[in-house]
C-alpha cells in the first residue's frame, strides 16, 4: 500500500528548474534510496515529499491525503507528528546537550520535559550512545553526532523518516554503522525511509533505488542482464 | 572483481605456518580462500607434488604403518622465499580499464543504439550484486565481511565510472561518430 507519493512534481527556483515532473512513491515500511548526481533534484524532491516545500505543480500524497494543498499549520503538524528527519550534518543545536537535542521534537510537540528526556534517553542505548547524554554537539565525534541526529529523527516514532545524505559527512566505517542502525530501527518499527544518497554503498541498504537526473526520477530500466 | 588467488602460492603460504598434512591444507584453504568452492583433494595433492618437484616443499617421513595421506609437507627455503616475495611485492594495480563495458558503450554510440539504457541496465546489475554483498556483510564472519567489502568498493568504482560516462555520453558520441 502506497504511503507517500509525488506525482508529476515541478519545482523551480527562479529560472532554475529543480524538478521537471518527478514521480516517486513508497509503501509503508519500505526503504527507498534516491540516488543521482549533485544538482539532480534529490533534496528538492525530498523536501517536496516532506511538505517543507510547496511544488509549483504536481501532487504530493501522504496516507491518502493531499499534502501540497494543505495549509502550512496542517503541514507543520504532519511534519512534527508523523515525519522524522535526519540531514547530512546532524544539525544539532549546539547549546543543548545530546539528550536535549533528541528530546527536542517531543518538547516542541508539547511534551513535558521529564517525560521527553526519559523517552529520549531510551534511544541512547539503542544507538550505542550510552554515556554521551550530557555532551554537547561540539564534544561528539561525527558518527556520534549523526547517531544523536538519527535518534532525534526517530524519537517521535515517525511513519516516515526523511534522510538526506545521512552519512555524507562520515568515513566509510562510521557511515556504515549509522546506516545499520538506521535500517535496523526502521525495520523494527516499520518506518518508511526516504533516503537520499549519491553513494551506491549507502543506497544498497535500501529495498530499492531510483536514480534522478535533471529533475526527473528514472526508475531503473528493467533488468535484461542474466545473472 | 573476482579474487583469484593462486592455489600453489596459497598452499605454500599455509605451509609456512607449520608443516601440515594435505587435509589440513585443504581445510584451511576452504575456510579462508575457497569461498564456497572447495579445493578438490586431487588438486591439493597434485599441487603439492608439483611444489615438491620444483623443490619448494619436501615430504616429511611417513611413520611406519601410516598411509601416504599421513604424509606431512614441509616448506623449503626456496618455497619460503617465494611466499616472501609474493607477500612483499605489491599486487599489479590492475588498470580495470572496463574493456567490455567500454567497448559496449563505444559500439552502441557508433551504431546509434541506446548506450545510456545499456549503462542503466549495467548499473542495476551492479547494484543488485552490491546488495547481495551487503547482505553477506551482515553475517558474523569477519573474513567474509572483508572480502565482501573488497567487492563492494570495486563495484562502487565501476558505478562512478558509469555515472561519469553517462554524463559524458553526448561528447563521447561526437568523438566516436565520424
Ligand atoms: N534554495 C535554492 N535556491 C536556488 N536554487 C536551488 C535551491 N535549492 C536547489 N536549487 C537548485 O535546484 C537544483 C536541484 O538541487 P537539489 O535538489 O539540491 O539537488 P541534489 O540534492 O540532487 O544535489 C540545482 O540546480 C540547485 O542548484
Ligand atoms: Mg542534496
Amino acid at each position: 500500500m502506497t504511503l507517500i507519493a509525488a506525482k508529476d512534481v515541478v519545482v523551480s527556483f527562479g529560472s532554475t528548474p529543480a524538478l521537471r515532473g518527478a514521480d516517486l512513491s513508497a509503501s509503508r515500511g519500505e526503504i527507498v534510496a534516491i540516488m543521482g548526481p549533485s544538482g539532480s533534484g534529490k533534496s528538492t524532491l525530498l523536501h517536496s515529499l516532506a511538505g517543507i516545500l510547496a511544488p509549483d505543480s504536481g501532487e504530493i500524497w501522504f496516507d491518502g491525503r493531499r499534502v501540497d494543498t494543505m495549509g502550512e499549520p496542517e503541514r507543520s503538524t504532519l511534519r512534527r507528528e508523523r515525519f522524522g528527519f535526519v540531514f547530512q550534518f546532524g544539525q544539532l543545536v549546539p547549546e543543548l546537550t545530546a539528550e536535549e537535542n533528541v528530546a527536542l521534537p517531543l518538547l516542541l510537540g508539547g511534551q513535558r520535559r521529564a517525560a521527553a528526556l526519559r523517552q529520549a534517553r531510551a534511544w541512547f542505548e539503542r544507538l550505542d550512545l550510552e554515556g554521551l547524554e550530557q555532551r554537547r554537539s561540539g564534544e561528539l565525534s561525527g558518527g556520534q553526532a549523526q547517531r544523536v541526529a538519527l535518534a532525534r529523527g526517530l524519537v517521535c516514532g515517525p511513519e516516515i523518516l526523511f534522510a538526506d545524505e545521512p552519512t555524507g559527512a562520515l568515513d566509510s566505517l562510521t557511515g556504515e554503522r549509522v546506516m545499520e542502525l538506521l535500517v535496523a530501527s526502521a525495520r523494527e518499527h516499520g518506518t518508511t525511509v526516504i533516503l537520499v544518497t549519491h553513494e551506491p554503498r549507502v543506497a544498497v541498504y535500501a529495498d530499492r533505488e531510483v536514480i534522478m537526473r535533471d529533475g526527473l526520477v528514472n526508475t531503473l530500466t528493467p533488468d535484461r542482464i542474466g545473472s | 572483481m573476482v579474487l583469484r588467488v593462486s592455489v600453489p602460492l596459497t598452499l605454500l603460504g599455509l605451509l609456512e605456518r607449520e608443516p601440515s598434512h594435505g587435509y589440513d591444507l585443504k581445510r584451511d584453504y576452504d575456510t579462508f580462500f575457497g569461498r564456497g568452492k572447495p579445493l578438490p583433494f586431487g588438486q591439493v595433492y597434485s599441487t603439492l607434488a608439483r611444489l615438491a618437484r620444483d623443490g619448494k616443499v619436501v615430504m616429511g617421513d611417513v611413520r611406519p604403518g601410516e598411509g601416504p595421506e599421513r604424509k606431512r609437507y614441509v616448506i623449503t627455503d626456496l618455497g619460503a622465499t617465494e611466499v616472501d616475495t609474493w607477500l612483499t611485492e605489491p599486487v599489479e594495480p590492475e588498470p580495470h580499464l572496463q574493456t567490455v563495458l567500454f567497448a559496449k558503450v563505444v559500439l552502441a554510440l557508433m551504431l546509434g543504439r541506446p548506450a545510456e539504457e545499456y549503462l542503466d541496465t549495467q548499473r542495476r546489475a551492479h547494484l543488485r550484486r552490491m546488495r547481495e554483498l551487503n547482505e553477506i556483510k551482515r553475517g558474523e564472519n569477519l573474513v567474509d565481511m572483508l572480502l565482501a567489502d573488497h567487492g563492494l568498493f570495486h563495484l562502487d568504482a565501476d558505478l562512478r565510472w558509469i555515472d561519469l560516462t553517462v554524463a559524458r555520453l553526448d561528447a563521447l558520441a561526437k568523438a566516436v561518430r565520424p
